[in-house]
């Protein structure tokens, strides 16, 4: 399954927002979107969860236009992941993520026994399984975005749309996360996320998308994307990468504004 | 963990059961457990008489119906409240976010001053309380940002508006005695219910609650906010309308025959929730039953404490007010 977007425009009513975005992904492939705040990302995922209408281009899934799959099939080809946020009512886990099967059932029904096997097996799947009892809003942010993700897996999508899945959450946490979703995009699921860490886009990502002023900037593996100026162009500051690990690792320094220290900041393997 | 809820749902509803049965014997005029199953069982199918015309005629034309009453719009206020909290994504959202209270208050207040009564008197507070929540809905959407706290900033807006008129109505009204008829009614009231005032409510409160009864797992969904409900494949949209029309239609009926009954809407989902926890499958039916209960046994305490009957949207705002207040200083699960 792919999901291509293809000379993509959009604006909210003033400018325009995303300019010519064209970029595929396939299954089983973990691309993440780089880019400064309010460049696009987030409404670059709506136009492709079908949510927003472009001005001009489209978003295809398997050759279908988005716009034109019911929403009902659409949430069966491609899942929303939030950002782990706080709920309003405190759900138990299990009924949380058989909220992401709502598609497969009638209207007026409730989650049978398919749908509640199919949630007991995505908690697993995803090592959570005992956490099913549990209120969503009494467990750590780590473990909610865990939740949020075996939801996506539950409502049978296999692409996965992933707001900044890795903010607002400790080392520790982050490390779970990334390390499931990677599993995910193993299994063949595609997985898109926006992250504002370039560094953690190298270490987990198949490829990289750098969007600048609406643009795609750049397109390809970590290894051709990630280095010193795309990175300070990005953000609009000056910042080495440096190479780590025989370049399993790369790190983002910021190059200037530790002149106090005495030593000027030094990096042996700049990319 | 999904056997319980349905044990407590069946413990509700055995427990309304059995205070509907002792509420009807309760009264000035007692009557026992077998006159009313007698004098029920004769209506039907004819039989012996061992029981008072009085205690027919009471039991039928105002215990009853009063019962009935009590029962429903507790149900009503209860699953109305729930509805409006999932769909404004907000825990202390109450059945008259949306004016319908305000709206059925100046409807009660005009029909009085006009010197209407009876039936006239009801449907003129389901008009007018459908009304403000049109106009309330009309002016909602047309605000710009979050569409929901636009509705909620025009709730409370035309709500004073509407309560401002009403205010005016009883500066002209007559002192004598439609002064306080319209006191008394904004007080609330379940005295007095025609049966026939009760046929032409249930019609309304069935037309809402069905539905939010039958969508109850999807009304979960709205709890997530438009996005991520869109992404999950539902129409969040068409959902929230669709919600929102039912639940404007319950309270509509309720408030229209009851009067304004405070705090049932908002306190019995909290309290509902702490029991079966917050999914709608059985938070929603879960509140009904215990709006229902509640309602009952606080209108049993309101014509039965003193001589003289006793508000009961006194008495619901006497204990809900301070039972709400300890169900969110309690410690333990949050709400």
């Amino acid at each position: 399954m792919s999901i291509c977007v293809d000379h993509l425009s959009f604006s909210y009513g003033g400018g325009p927002v995303l300019r010519d975005v064209s970029f595929c992904m396939q299954e089983g492939e973990f691309l993440s979107v780089l880019g400064p705040n309010g460049v696009g990302k987030s409404t670059l995922f709506r136009c492709m969860l079908g949510q927003l209408a472009p001005q001009s281009g489209s978003v295809t899934v398997q050759g279908k236009r988005i716009e034109a799959i019911p929403p009902r099939n659409r949430a069966r080809l491609i899942a929303y992941i939030p950002q782990s946020h706080n709920p309003v009512f405190n759900f138990t886990v299990r009924d949380m993520v058989l909220m992401g099967t709502i598609a497969q059932t009638g209207v007026f029904s409730a989650p049978g026994a398919e749908q509640e096997a199919l949630a007991e097996k995505t908690l697993r799947q995803l090592g959570i399984a005992h956490l099913a009892g549990c209120g969503y809003a009494s467990i750590s942010g780590g473990e909610r975005q865990l939740v949020l993700i075996a939801r996506a897996i539950a409502q049978q999508a296999h692409i996965l749309v992933m707001d900044e899945p890795t903010a607002n959450l400790d080392l520790g946490n982050r490390i779970r996360v990334l390390r499931a979703v990677r599993a995910l995009a193993q299994q063949g699921y595609g997985v898109i996320q926006s992250t504002h860490d370039p560094e953690q886009a190298y270490r987990y990502s198949d490829r990289v998308l750098a969007l600048y002023e609406g643009r795609v900037l750049a397109l390809g593996t970590p290894q051709s994307v990630i280095d010193g100026p795309l990175i300070s162009k990005l953000y609009g500051e000056e910042i080495q990468v440096c190479s780590l690990r025989d370049d399993t690792v790369r790190v983002c320094v910021p190059a200037v504004g530790c002149e106090e220290r005495k030593e000027k900041p030094t990096c042996e393997n700049n990319v | 963990m999904k056997k319980r809820p349905c044990a407590v749902l069946l413990a509700l509803a055995l427990l309304l059961l059995a205070s509907v049965l002792v509420s009807v014997s309760l009264g000035r005029y007692a009557i026992s457990p077998s006159e009313l199953v007698g004098i029920l069982r004769a209506q039907l199918f004819g039989g012996e008489v061992y029981w008072s015309p009085i205690q027919q005629s009471l039991l039928l034309n105002h215990r009853l119906p009063r019962v009935a009453a009590a029962c429903l719009v507790g149900a009503c206020l209860a699953a109305a409240g729930a509805s409006y909290q999932s769909v404004f994504q907000n825990p202390i959202a109450a059945p008259d976010i949306l004016g319908a209270s305000s709206g059925a208050a100046l409807g009660a207040a005009l029909a009085i001053f006009l010197g209407w009564d009876g039936t006239a008197l009801v449907l003129s507070a389901f008009l007018f309380s459908l009304g403000t929540v049109a106009a309330v809905l009309f002016i909602g959407s047309r605000t710009r940002g979050k569409r929901t706290l636009g509705l909620v900033l025009a709730g409370v807006m035309v709500s004073s508006l509407v309560s401002s008129m009403t205010s005016f109505i009883k500066l002209v009204a007559d002192p004598e005695d439609q002064l306080p008829a319209i006191t008394y009614w904004l007080m609330g009231s379940l005295n007095g219910i025609a049966p026939q005032d009760l046929v032409f409510a249930v019609w309304p409160m069935l037309a809402g609650l069905v539905p939010l009864l039958a969508l109850r797992w999807r009304i979960n969904v709205l709890t997530l906010g438009d996005q991520e409900a869109q992404a999950i494949g539902v129409d969040a949209r068409r959902l929230r309308a669709l919600v929102v029309l039912c639940a404007t239609l319950v309270t509509a009926a309720s408030v229209s025959i009851s009067g304004m009954i405070g705090w049932v809407g908002l306190v019995i989902p909290h309290f509902a929730r702490r029991i079966v926890g917050s999914n709608y499958r059985y938070l929603l039916p879960a509140g009904a039953l215990l709006g229902a209960v509640f309602l009952l046994w606080v209108d049993d305490i309101s014509r039965n404490l003193m001589a003289t009957e006793i508000p009961i949207g006194i008495l619901t705002s006497f204990l809900g007010a301070p039972f709400f207040l300890y169900l969110i200083s309690r410690g333990g699960e949050r709400i």
